[in-house]
Formats: structure tokens, sequence, C-alpha cells
């Protein structure tokens, strides 16, 4: 039990403060590239022998990005770029954007320019995966990206060492989709927040050291006798459930999150990179075609609801609820058809709006706890 | 003559109202080939053909060349919001649809008007539904990544496949050689596609005719583009605004070609008289970039015309001059036909190009709320060029489509503001 709040505690310090492993790491002699939310291709970074570090916003005061990019943008990105103009992301090689949606289009450039000491390796993803060929094109992308990235760290990666870095992200994968389903029968202690932290966390480590703390967790949550969890148990989906005192709000209301469909969290975890298939980097491209219900990927019938209200009925959850990230527009387009088909099938949805920075938090009070009571 | 007119109520005698000026004969053109384009398209439905929609910037060579009856949900949704009819098809969006307000007006627009074709919803169609309900889609994403959400969402809404080309954005400053085999390989596979779906055959030779025809057109949009360098402009800018259409949506057929040619020579014998359809003197000549402000556009335009500004240049009808003469041309220049799809070198080369071609003397943004990937790097380009063009700027918060996005006091405050910086400037180049 000791370890388990222990690994628990150090996950959540990383959380609280990736600098310090940003620091710990390049004390190390490691070299670190920063990896914009989401869907960065971490493993070419990771086969580089160089740490993938996610960048996922916070709680900052827009000011220097106020000269970059209009209030309407995303908050994810309006906070990146404040961080990065304010010298917090100083000691980075490099970072990666994925242009997948308008605003990461636009942050390439203005990253670009305005963040001239880091430099900027674009990707883009191709959005028609039905075409065969998607793969050859995708190839390229991530040729192009390890090119740049070995030009400006001067670190290169061999197939054996990508290959190896694919078993690592995959068995990651699975750490993280035994711990979401082993947490479910410890919702007293797995409340929203230690759930998220121990997601989130996974951005701020080397993959194989995650890997092994979060096994450690599982562990000893196997341990404990299972918890018969008399409170209401609800999924998340969205791009990301934060702050913290968002997720508190949900304890307080005795929902557990008995699953998600975040793209910061299980949403990455869910599509594994084919063991066999060609070398690594089509094989990525094939992870890359296979993955499904993301509002950032190209994909006809818009299957998120039902595919949501399949994980309802797996893990029990009585209502699903959308963190829908302010002025994420690939979001706004799914929900529609995502509340209906939830609603079609009797289960209950409710969308709140998101915002990192701390201020709007109190808004959703009053929303989640009519949530919690419709259920 | 006019007879004067009697208010009813106030029983005063209003002046006359001030004789219209006569339209020219190309845009009594343009209006015969709109009306014939919807009803072409009415026609064919009720032939039992299929007909599409389709993004303003796919290949529309590929749909002409199958003889295939396509309509444009942008455009369409341009022209609602500049009558003036856009407000129930908002207020429908974001009720009853269970929209964000956050999104791209078009989109929001076009959502709601398919609703009511499909039966979902009941908002008067101020057109009478010309816009006839498709059968299919035909995307391209070198616009924004917003279109391919909202064609996914069409798609489901009224059960009908989307035919795509993934266009990529382009962080380099040119189109790479992968893009080209990718986005050609998706057009090889869509047309495949879109003939097994329509029953149509490709014909090699007819499509060799349409890219003559269109490439004919595309060269003579860029050349009418190209006569506002004249002093004065021949017409005022705005003015070229309404031929869009013929460029978004006809760009593969003849009775463009004859547009285009009739709207040169207008311009060439206004320039041959020295006379110009701008209805005040030229006092400034400036650049317009983004969308234009569909709902407030005479608004823009009186409060430019009052200070004798002229719009010359303007990054965004130009994006139809698309140029190639073969397949992997065609490719290569769907990639890069839309600065939305290009690096910010790209379109400040492009930006820079036009200033110094048109003798700009100032800039006027369009900070248009609907549409992100034209805003989030804004600012960035605005910099950069005026510093490269030595050229001020100014910025307004509008939107394409959404009214209620926009506030004339702050547009006539930021053209009055520009026009101070820009009165100096020449003062100062008078003056040696």
């Amino acid at each position: 039990m000791a370890e388990l709040r222990e690994n628990l505690a150090r996950l959540q310090a990383a959380c609280d403060n990736p600098r310090a492993q940003l620091d710990y790491y390049l004390k190390q002699g490691k070299k670190v590239v920063g990896c914009f939310a989401p869907y960065t291709p971490e493993e070419l970074v990771h086969a580089s022998g160089m740490i993938p570090m996610g960048l996922w916003g916070g709680q900052t005061e827009f000011q220097k990005v106020t000269s970059y990019l209009p209030a309407f943008a995303c908050p994810i990105m309006q906070a990146n770029l404040e961080f990065a103009l304010n010298g917090v992301y100083e000691g980075l090689s490099a970072v990666i954007i994925p242009a997948i949606c308008d605003t990461l289009r636009c942050m390439t450039q203005n990253w670009r320019f305005g963040v001239p000491s880091i430099p900027m390796v674009p990707i883009v993803y191709p959005q028609n995966r039905t075409s065969p060929a998607s793969v050859d094109y995708l190839i390229s992308e991530y040729e192009t990206v390890l090119t740049i990235l070995s030009t400006v760290t001067g670190q290169m990666m061999n197939e054996k060492a990508l290959c190896r870095t694919i078993e690592i992200y995959n068995g990651h994968n699975a750490a993280m989709r035994e711990f979401a389903q082993v947490a479910n029968d410890h919702l007293d202690m797995i409340t929203p927040r230690v759930r998220h932290t121990v997601f989130k966390s996974a951005f701020f480590f080397e993959k194989e050291e995650h890997t092994a703390i979060v096994k450690e967790i599982t562990a000893a949550l196997r341990e404990q006798p299972v918890h018969d969890w008399t409170g209401k148990k609800i999924i998340l989906t969205g791009i990301a459930f934060e702050p913290n005192e968002v997720l508190d709000i949900l304890a307080e209301n005795q929902l557990a999150v008995v699953g998600d469909d975040l793209a910061q969290e299980s949403r990455q975890y869910r599509t594994d990179t084919p063991v066999t298939g060609g070398g690594g980097l089509k094989r990525l491209t094939l992870q890359w075609n296979a993955r499904k219900g993301c509002s950032l990927i190209h994909e006809m019938d818009k299957p998120r609801g039902k595919m949501l209200a399949r994980m309802c009925q797996e893990t029990g959850a009585q209502g699903v609820l959308t963190g829908l990230m302010k002025f994420c527009d690939p979001e706004e387009y799914d929900l529609p058809f995502l509340e209906e088909d939830l609603r079609r099938v009797g289960i209950q949805c409710v969308t709140v709006s998101i915002d990192q920075q701390s201020g709007s938090v109190e808004q959703l009070r009053t929303r989640i706890q009519s949530f919690a009571e419709l259920l | 003559m006019s007879e004067p007119v009697v208010n009813p109520g106030t029983e005063q005698i209003a002046p006359p109202p001030k004789p219209k000026r006569p339209k020219p004969k190309s845009m009594l053109m343009i209006g015969e080939q709109t009306a014939a384009l919807f009803e072409n398209a009415r026609l064919a439905k009720e032939r039992g053909e299929k007909v599409g929609w389709s993004a303003s910037i796919f290949p529309q060579e590929i749909a002409e060349t199958l003889g295939l009856n396509v309509l444009y949900p942008e455009n369409h949704a341009a022209g609602i919001a500049a009558r003036h009819q856009a407000d129930p098809f908002l207020q429908e969006c974001e009720g009853p649809l269970g929209y964000s307000n956050d999104l791209c007006a078009y989109a929001k627009l076009n959502l709601a008007y398919a609703a009511v074709l499909n039966g979902e919803s009941e908002v008067e169609l101020p057109d009478g539904g010309k816009m006839v309900k498709p059968d299919f889609l035909l995307l391209t994403n070198n616009i924004c990544n917003q279109l391919t959400k909202w064609y996914e969402n069409l798609a489901r809404q009224m059960d009908i496949p989307v035919f795509f080309i993934d266009t990529c954005y382009n962080p380099s400053d040119y189109v790479t050689e992968t893009r080209v085999r990718y986005v050609r390989a998706q057009i090889d596979q869509l047309i495949q596609d879109l003939c097994a779906f329509t029953g149509k055959t490709w014909d090699e030779e007819r499509f060799r005719e349409v890219m003559k025809i269109s490439q004919r057109n595309s060269y003579l949009w860029e050349r009418a583009n190209g006569l506002l360098d004249h002093k004065p402009a021949p017409i005022g800018g705005f003015e070229l605004f309404n031929y869009m259409s013929a460029m978004v949506c006809n760009r593969g057929k003849t009775s463009t070609t004859a547009i285009m040619e009739q709207l040169n020579a207008e311009m060439e014998e206004n320039i041959r008289l020295g006379k110009s359809t701008f209805p005040v003197e030229e006092e400034f000549r400036v650049s317009w970039d983004g969308i234009a402000c569909w709902p407030y556009l005479s608004h823009n335009l009186r409060t430019l015309k009052k200070y004798g500004i002229n719009m010359v240049a303007s990054s965004y009808g130009k994006a139809w001059a698309i140029e190639y003469d073969d397949l992997d041309g065609m490719a290569r220049a769907y990639c890069f036909a839309s600065t939305n799809g290009d690096n910010a070198t790209t379109m400040i080369g492009r930006r820079l190009e036009a200033l110094k071609r048109f003798d700009c003397e100032g800039t006027i943004y369009h900070v248009n709320r609907s549409c992100k990937v034209m805003d989030c790097q804004m600012m960035e380009v605005q910099r950069q060029l005026s510093e490269q063009a030595g050229v001020p700027f100014t910025s307004f918060d509008g939107d394409q489509a959404d009214y209620r996005n926009y506030s004339e006091a702050q547009f006539e405050t930021r053209i009055q503001g520009l026009v101070e910086v820009m009165k100096l400037n020449k003062e100062a180049k008078n003056n040696g």
C-alpha cells in the first residue's frame, strides 16, 4: 500500500511539475523533444534515443500569445505558445507539431517564427486512410521527421531500435489498458483525479519507466480487495478533462470514471502498432490507419456515439460526460451525432465546456451536479 | 426621370432615388450562368440523375468531364449571408441541431439548409430550395480541416457517400513530390469510384478539353485581377467578388470563358477611356486579406468609398486561378491553390508580390470569426508583411456569413486609422 501511494505520488509530482522532469532528463545528458498534442509520432523520438515529452498546455495567463493567436483559438495551443514565448520550454532540442486541425496547421508557423530557439518539426498525417497511397505518403512524412530530428539533434535511429521502441510502446499501451480495467475494481482509491494523473503522467516519463510504474500500481491494486462502488459510473469523452478541480467535482458528486475516450488519455492507447506487416515505419502507418473514433481523424458514419455506447455496456457506466475543449471545432462537429446516438440507446449524456484555466471551474459545478442527479 | 417618392406616414417628399448604374454585360451573364447552374441541377434531379455538392476548391474539372451537376455550399451560403437571410439557419443550427456557435458560419448555414432538405427542420428556404438535395459529396481539405468534418456530418445526415481528396497542408515552401503521388493516386481512385457510383464514363479526350477550358478561364481570371494594376483601377476591386461564382462553380465551362472575356474587355475599355466604375476618385489603393464579409459588404464598400479607398488586390479570389496541364499537375495545383493550405512563407510571398504589383498603400485584414485557419497565423503574417513591404495595415473583426460578429463602428474607426497613416505616408512620399 505504501508503495502504491509512493508511485501515485511520483506520477502526481511529474504532472505538477513537468519542468522538473525535463531538467532531470537533461541532467542525465538526455535530449528531450516536445510533442504537441495529440498523435505526435513519439516512437521516432524514442527510437532516436531521446525522450519525447508531451506538451498539453497548462495553467498560465495569456499575454505574449495574444500577439500570435486570437482569443478564440484552442486554449491548449494558447497555453503551449505562451509557455514557449516565456522560455518555459527552453532545453527542448526540438518540438514536433502534427498539423491535424486548423489551429495546429497555424501553430507550426507561429512556432517557427515565434520560438526560433527550439526547432519545429511538422508532420501532416493523411486523412484519406482508405487510400492505399496514404501508407507511402505517411512513411515519407515519418522520414522527413527523422531527417529533421537527426539534423537538429544529431541523433538518428536504426531499424532495430525502432522495432524495440514499438514493442515498448505496445507494452505501454497494454499496461495503460490493464490499469484502466483494474482501476474499476478500486474506485474508492482510483478517484477521477488519480486516474487522470496516471494517464497524464505518461507524457513526462520515458515510456519503459512509466510502464514499470503503472504495472506496479496495477499489481498493488490487484492485491487490494475489490471495492463495491455504490456511486454512479461514467465515461469521459473529449480532448482532455482538466484541470484537477473539475475532476474533484466529479468525486464530490459520487461520480467514478470507469472508462474514457479522451485524446489525452485512452484514445492514444487503444490501437497497437502491428507486430508484423513490414518495417517499423510501415507498421506505424498501419497503426495510424487502424485508429478509430477520433474527431481529429476522418472517418465515415460518425462511429463515436456507438463506440461510447458499447463502452458503457462493457463497464456498466450509466452516462457519458463530454468535456468539450473550448473552441475545438473537430469535437464540436462530432457532438450532435455523438449525443444523438447515445440518447437513442437510452444513455444519459451531458456536455461541459473545458478550459484548462481554472477560472471557469465553478461554472461547471452546477452542470455536473445535475448530471449526477440525472443518472 | 423618376417620380419623387412620398414616404407613407410622413408625407414628406423624399429626393428621387439615385438612378442605379446599369449592370455591365458581364454581370448579366454571371446572373444567367448562376441561374442555369441551379436550374440544371434541379432538372437533373427530376430526371433521376445524381447531383453532388462540392467543396469550393475541389478539382471541378472531374465532375465537368463526367457531365455531373454539382452545387457549391460555400458559395450558396455566402449568397444567403449577403442577402441577410442567414439568421433562421444560424438559429436552427445552434438550437435544435445542437451545433456550437464557434463553428464556421458557412457550415452552420449549410447544415441547417440540409436539415430542411432532409425533412428534419422547418426553416423556410428563401430561395425555394434551389440548392437541391445531394446524392453525393465532393470534398477536398485544401481550404481547411473544418470542411472534412462538415462533410462527414452531411454524409451521415443524408446517408450519402463522400468522394474525398486529402490535399494535405504544406508546411514546406513547395508541394512535396510524395504529396503529389498521394493526391494523384486519390484522384485516380476517385474518378473510378465516381464513375461506378454515377454510371458515367471517363472520357480522356473530354477531360483534356475541359482542362483546356479551365486553364483558359484561370488565365482570364488572373488577367482580370491583374488589370487592377492600372491607375486608377478600371473597376472597384470589390466588384470582382461578384464574378467568383464563375470560377468557383463553373471553372471548366465555356460560359465562364465568355464571361471572363467580356469582363476583361469591359475593364480594358475602361482603361482605354481612362474611366473606372469605382464611384469616387481613387485616393488610396489597398489589398484585402481574407474572405469577404458578405453580410456587411455594402457597409464595407460605403466606408471605403468615403475615403476613396479602392481594394485592388485580394488574396482570396485568386485562389481559383489554378494552373496545370496534366493530372500530376492538377494534383500539385490543388495542393497549392489556397494559401490556407500553405505555410506562412508562401502566404507572405504571394501577398508581398501583390502589394508591390498593385502598388498598395495599405492592407485590410478581415479577422473572420468563422475561419481559424486564416486567423491563427494572420498576426505573424501581418507583422512580417508590413515590415517587408513597408505598408501599414489594419484589421477588423467580422465574419464571412454570421452577421452577429461585426461592428460597423469598429470597422469605421479602423479604416479611419489606416487612412491617417496612409495619408502621412503619401505626404512624406510626395515631399520626397
